[in-house]
């Protein structure tokens, strides 16, 4: 690899070396107006105590012990972690389990499938909230299922329910990536050659040993890829919580991303905001680096 | 298992999770083309027909006109600038060596995952600084910023992949590196743009913080800024709120079915970072 670079790296004829510069420049001056230096600030402001208003002073750590110490900060990093699960860990194993039981044949018509489990990736999440709403809402469709198969003691309203509105959203997330994860495992699994399966089969080996001795180490790629996209897409997800609940109940539902947005522009306590979004991002950062090590680790 | 029950069970299950897909779509549809007014949330089908002035009402009455012009104009503005811009920047990464290409290259790739949270607070303070919250400004600069790290990283892979023998004949011929890449690069990339523009009108078109932190002015609002509105003005009328909905998702549906293949392949690879 490195050598072709070095022979792509030749110029044409009489052109300047610096060349490079000049392409890269004006995608650079606009990223780093507008992404870089916003990013820096960010980190910045995270060390003061400001009201958007009046004179900044110095906070030292403040806001950022006040995330592990203050539980109104807390509680959004903690809901966080809870809507992993809903938008990570359920997936993968749905998306997992479903590949696996389908990696034997090949499936005619994956194009219709694909299109469709694929779908919600491609609307906007503020359209995911209002029709989900309707759908949660205390006379919504899933209330109306319930009452017609005699479970009306299940029924409640959804959103509105301290110990249910979390969860309740936390399922929006997983209806969102489960089609992503699966069409990413379908067309892995559809890879894996088929006399894999028959020789793990001569072995005598049961559809257990076959999942995790074929499917899944040749999913691995596929499993660090899935993991990362709907980590960054759980952590992320201000438009859901925004549309459907702003946080409530009570704070029952807050998440850090909703948290940046309040406490910035609903409560003025930009530092603090600030400090909650650089806390995401390393959140964010830490935990991809962790699945492509454990990933890349295991294939070394 | 034999294979035909295999088979019966593999369809079977893709089928439950196709319905699973389309029932939250099928309900905003089936409510949008209900009964003005109606609480009724359910599924079937209205009576009496499909009921098509509630998209009238939320094109006129809601607004919704002027919001999809907002939106094409930013959208416009921001793919545009972004395509171009990330292909004349991707070209340098991927075909040329200069100093600190490496380093600045994965500075633009941090920005797939730099979460927008982390800037949109000083950003909305830097761009109040320079009065331009509340013009297309806002929206536009911000957005072209963050769809040049995915631009930059997906051209790169083209760019690195890209015949080499076609760039040796070109530079044989005496073709300066913007000759190449304007005549030969970009009309062979074809696929790859394509892809890295559906995409980036996407998440254009679905942006929601940034235009809820910009702008205040209603005559600018986006789509799904005016949704988001809409639904706390008109909770009661459901059936203009799941119109509005559809008015919102069905230009990028409909790019979305037409090209689903980029789609997905897109919003993929984005994540794997080499």
């Amino acid at each position: 690899m490195k050598s072709l670079t070095a022979s792509y790296g030749r110029r044409a004829p009489g052109e300047p070396r610096a060349v490079g510069y000049l392409y890269v420049l004006p995608a650079l001056v606009i990223y780093a107006l507008f992404l870089l230096v916003p990013f820096g600030q960010s980190v910045w402001l995270s060390f003061l105590h400001w009201d958007g208003l009046t004179r900044a002073t110095s906070a030292g750590f403040d806001n950022y012990s006040d995330i592990f110490t203050d539980p109104s900060l807390r509680a959004p990093f903690g809901h966080a972690l809870v809507l992993l699960i809903f938008y990570s860990a359920l997936p993968v194993c749905i998306g997992l389990l479903l590949a696996a039981a389908m990696s034997r044949i090949r499936v005619r018509g994956l194009t219709f499938f694909r299109t469709v489990l694929f779908l919600p990736q491609v609307l906007a999440m503020v359209v995911v909230g209002v029709a989900w709403q309707s759908i949660l809402a205390p006379d919504g469709l899933l209330n109306d299922v319930l009452r017609a198969v005699g479970l009306d003691s299940l029924a409640r309203p959804w959103l509105g329910d301290y110990d249910w509105a979390l969860p309740a959203v936390g399922i929006v997330g997983t209806w969102v990536m489960t089609g992503l994860c699966l069409v990413l495992f379908l067309a892995g699994a559809q890879r894996i050659p088929k006399e894999l399966y028959e020789a793990a089969r001569l072995d005598g080996a049961g559809a257990f040993r076959e999942f995790f001795a074929v499917t899944l180490p040749a999913l691995r790629a596929e499993i660090a890829v899935a993991l990362t996209l709907t980590i960054v897409a759980g952590l992320r997800n201000f438009d859901l919580i925004y549309v459907m609940t702003s946080g409530g109940p009570g704070e029952a539902t807050s998440v850090p991303a909703y948290e940046v947005y309040h406490r910035a522009f609903e409560l003025n306590q930009v530092g603090s905001a600030a400090a909650v979004g650089v806390a995401l991002t390393v959140l964010i950062f830490t935990l991809t680096v962790t699945v492509s090590r454990l990933v890349e680790g295991r294939r070394s | 298992m034999s294979s035909k029950i295999e088979r019966t069970f593999t369809y079977g299950i893709l089928s439950i999770f196709a319905v699973i897909s389309l029932t939250p779509v099928i309900g905003i549809l089936s409510t949008a083309f209900g009964e003005k007014g109606s609480l009724n949330t359910g599924f079937s089908l209205p009576e009496g027909g499909l009921n098509w002035s509630n998209f009238s009402d939320a094109w006129s009455q809601g607004h919704f006109g002027t919001y999809l012009g907002n939106s094409i104009l930013v959208a416009v503005v921001v793919v545009t600038v972004a395509t171009v811009l990330s292909i004349l920047a991707a070209y340098a990464f991927g075909v040329m060596r200069f100093p600190g290409s490496n380093v600045l290259f994965y500075v633009f790739v941090i920005g797939l995952t730099l979460p927008q949270e982390a800037l949109v607070v000083p950003l909305y303070f830097d761009l109040r600084h320079y009065e331009i919250t509340d013009t297309y400004w806002a929206l536009i600069l911000p957005q072209t910023a963050q769809s040049l790290a995915f631009g930059v990283f997906w051209m790169r892979t083209y760019f690195r992949n890209s015949a080499r023998s076609v760039m040796e004949a070109a530079r044989v011929d005496g073709a300066n590196s913007f000759t190449t890449l304007w005549r030969i690069l970009v009309p062979m990339g074809r696929p790859a743009i394509t892809t890295m523009i559906v995409i980036t009108f996407m998440w254009t078109w679905n942006e929601f913080l940034m235009a809820l932190v910009m702008i205040s002015e209603e005559g600018l609002r986006t789509v799904p800024l005016g949704l988001a509105f809409f639904q706390g003005q008109q909770t009661s009328d459901t059936s203009l709120l799941a119109a509005a909905a559809v008015l919102i998702a069905l230009p990028v549906v409909v790019v979305y079915i037409a090209l689903q293949r980029r789609f997905i392949e897109g919003m993929l690879t984005g994540a794997v970072k080499e």
